[in-house]
């Protein structure tokens, strides 16, 4: 049986705010979930308490790695048992050189019972390693000795996330608006990268992927075998790609009026935030 | 073990291995201050009437000052010191009588062999006499003089005595009053002009060393269009019996010369560090300034650039990083006396584990000196609620055509930071130790490899066992 991500009746709050209101979602490894709605509906939170972000806080409901507790682990332990976030915000880490971070980064996760201070991984292999994968993302060897994150564009940044994800060889990635601030180009060979990478994936099995975007263009080379909807920290709808392209080009009315419930959540949300 | 060695301060404990036994008393100053000893000290080294006056006018000057108000607690009675050993005294000692723990922090920290002896105190002098004798024979050839300061009194007195005192007279501060009164040991540099040094020059190198002495008497002159680099200290945990250190550097960098001069200390959580560095910088010199400060009860060290003439430019890089039950002082003065001269100040400081650290800086501009530029930036980092960061910058300026830039910032280690590096498998040590490591990254980078290589291996160690 493939491996599988379960998430079950996830509620999540962020600084005592109710966010998530019940999210049910199953990924196998091997399969592609687009996740859609408008902004403000909860799509990063989802992604950041599946990463175990400190301040997203689980107030009910359960998420499983093939039947193991993964609100037990921290973040750190999470990223060891497979699962990756492109974050839509990534952090800038001044000083701490894009090399030496991910040289760390890809020691733990290869090895989750490695001991601080044990060795990492040969450099040469390291850097062998690196520089193909930065290659394949047109990446200028440059980019290595710069500081993670600190003043990269936006595109940059992206493209990075997408890097990390390459290097790190998850079983489940989240993809978090990988898409944005990125040229047509430059989406075009993201799209491309994820889809290799997700079938490059170690063990011989593919990677379980979750396309968090409001754009077609990402899923061109990775084709939704689920598309889901989320509104008011719920997901409303579930159906195949033909959902991805009705929303990316119809937007979504039909949703708000299908869902008074989730609609009526959601507002209420947005004005919680204008408030801010 | 060695971690717990820095962070209870069991360094600190060390007083009550006693390596001075009463039979050398002999060879010994009585402890205390008065006229009387200060006269002995100076008769004791032989030295000429000039510097036993010069002693004993600054005694009465150290007598006369009152202590800081500034700075932080200074809890010394000065009459229960020793204040001068002569080096032999020292040799008592064997590697069997230092502790476990110091040994097991070397081991640690990688040193060589015959450095661990050195640092230890067990060695008054490098073993390397083979391998640097060569480098001072061909230093010599240059001009270049590199002894210690008391040698130098005695082979280079008219040197000594044109410059000695003359940067910093005692009437500038207590500590470096009584420095005046009580010195040994330091090094005494001399670069003809136009004489390149192109390795740093450290100060092990000297032959003849004395000890690492409490009251360290350095002088460097770089004479026009000559350079040098001079790394001081190490990083290993000093390890010393005494719990007052008071050092005075003076540096003149004369036409078109070039001075760097880098510190790395580690000291024991006992050591009172209250250190007075200045330097004069004429026309189109250079004087560079990098200081890093670990340890210690209470540090106290402000490196000055006077810049006397035109094109004077000082630069001075300083880190600090403190832990429990530790105070670093420490910070910056650039005085700008002649016009379009140049200074720039980057100070880092890390509080942990309670620790304090304060950024004090001085950035002055005389009356005529137009066209002057300063660029002040310091940056703190806190890493938990109970330590503590703060920062006193004084700017005088005395003239209207003069650009002065002044930024600090203090910031906690970031939830996001730490959480993005976790969410790559880095655990949460390993996640704040990097971002310690990328804090004092462009300080770092300006130091000799081997010391950079030490200072991050010593950060991590700082580090280790801070969170969870
Ligand atoms: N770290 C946070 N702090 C405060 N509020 C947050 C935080 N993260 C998310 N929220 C709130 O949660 C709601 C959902 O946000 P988010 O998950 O980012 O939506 P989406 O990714 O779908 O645009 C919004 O109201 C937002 O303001
Ligand atoms: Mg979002």
């Amino acid at each position: 049986m493939a491996e599988t991500l379960k998430i079950t009746n996830l509620h999540v709050s962020v600084e005592g705010k109710p966010i998530l209101r019940g999210v049910n979602l199953t990924i196998r490894r091997g399969e592609t979930h687009a996740l859609m709605g408008p902004n403000g509906s909860g799509k990063s939170t989802l992604g950041n308490a599946v990463m175990g972000h400190p301040n997203y806080e689980v107030t009910e409901g359960t998420i499983e790695l093939n039947g193991e507790d993964v609100l037990a682990m921290d973040a750190s332990e999470r990223a060891r048992a497979g699962i990756f976030m492109a974050f839509q915000r990534p952090m800038a880490i001044p000083g701490v050189k894009m090399a030496d971070f991910l040289r760390h980064a890809t020691t733990n996760v290869r090895n989750p019972s490695r001991k601080e201070g044990q060795e990492l991984i040969p450099m040469r292999q390291f850097r062998k390693e690196l520089t193909e994968k930065m290659d394949q993302l047109r990446m200028d060897v440059e980019f290595a000795r710069r500081y993670v994150n600190d003043g990269f564009s936006g595109g940059e940044m992206k493209r990075a996330e997408i890097l990390q994800m390459a290097m790190l060889r998850p079983k489940f990635a989240i993809l978090d608006e990988t898409d944005s601030g990125l040229d047509v180009d430059a989406v075009k060979l993201a799209s491309q990268s994820i889809a290799q990478i997700g079938r490059e994936q170690a063990e011989g099995e593919e990677m379980g992927i979750l396309i968090i975007t409001h754009h077609d263009k990402l899923l061109e080379n990775n084709v939704p075998d689920f598309t889901h909807v989320m509104l008011g920290g719920r997901i409303v709808e579930t159906g195949g790609v033909e959902l991805a392209q009705e929303l990316y080009t119809e937007g979504y009315d039909r949703i708000r009026a299908a869902y008074p419930d989730a609609a009526a959540a959601d507002a209420e949300m947005q004005q919680a935030t204008a408030a801010v | 073990m060695a971690t717990d060695l820095l962070e209870n301060g069991t360094i600190g404990e060390i007083n009550k291995y006693d390596f001075i036994t009463p039979s050398h008393d002999v060879f010994r100053a009585a402890r205390g201050l008065n006229a009387n000893i200060v006269a002995q000290i100076s008769e004791m080294k032989k030295e000429p009437g000039w510097m036993r006056d010069f002693r004993l006018r600054s005694l009465k000057i150290f007598e006369s000052k009152p202590m800081p108000l500034w700075g932080g607690d200074i809890g010394i009675n000065f009459q229960d010191i020793y204040y001068y050993l002569k080096p032999t005294d020292q040799q008592g000692k064997t590697w069997d009588d230092v502790p476990q723990d110091i040994k097991d922090t070397f081991d640690r920290l990688g040193i060589p062999e015959a450095e661990k002896k050195y640092l230890a105190g067990v060695k008054a002098q490098f073993e390397s006499e083979v391998v640097y004798g060569s480098l001072q024979e061909d230093l010599g050839k240059k001009g270049v003089l590199f002894t210690d300061t008391d040698t130098a009194l005695r082979d280079h007195p008219d040197l000594l005595r044109e410059y000695f005192g003359k940067i910093i007279p005692p009437e500038d501060n207590k500590f470096a009053a009584l420095n005046s009164a009580v010195w040994s040991g330091g090094s005494f540099i001399y670069v003809p002009p136009g004489v390149k040094i192109e390795f740093p020059l450290q100060a092990y190198f000297r032959i003849n060393a004395e000890q690492m002495g409490q009251f360290e008497r350095t002088l460097i002159i770089v004479d026009e269009g000559a350079e040098v680099h001079y790394v001081e200290g190490c990083t290993a945990p000093m390890y010393t019996t005494e719990s007052l250190h008071s050092a005075v550097v003076e540096i003149i960098v004369k036409k078109h010369g070039r001075c760097r001069y880098t510190t790395i200390q580690n000291w024991a959580n006992n050591i009172y560090n209250l250190v007075t560095k200045r330097a004069m910088a004429y026309e189109d010199s250079l004087m560079e300034w990098i200081d890093g400060n670990l340890g210690s009860r209470l540090t106290m060290k402000y490196p000055a650039v006077y810049m006397m003439e035109p094109g004077a430019r000082g630069e001075i890089l300083s880190i600090a990083f403190s832990s429990k039950g530790q105070h670093q002082d420490a910070g910056a003065k650039v005085v700008h006396c002649a016009p379009n001269t140049k200074s720039r100040i980057i100070s880092k400081s890390i509080s942990k584990n309670g620790g304090r650290s304060s950024y004090r800086g001085l950035c002055k501009v005389e009356k005529g000196a137009t066209g002057c530029k300063s660029n002040v930036v310091c940056d703190a980092l806190i890493l938990d609620p109970q330590s503590r960061s703060d920062t006193y910058p004084y700017i005088e300026v005395e003239e209207s055509d003069v650009q002065i830039e002044h930024e600090a910032s203090v910031s906690r280690i970031g939830e996001e930071q730490l959480f993005y590096l976790m969410s790559r498998g880095l655990s949460e040590a390993e996640s704040s130790s990097m971002i310690v490591s990328g804090f004092i990254e462009p300080l770092i980078k300006e130091l000799p490899m081997e010391y950079a290589v030490e200072m991050n291996r010593l950060i991590e160690l700082q580090m280790e066992g801070s969170v969870g």
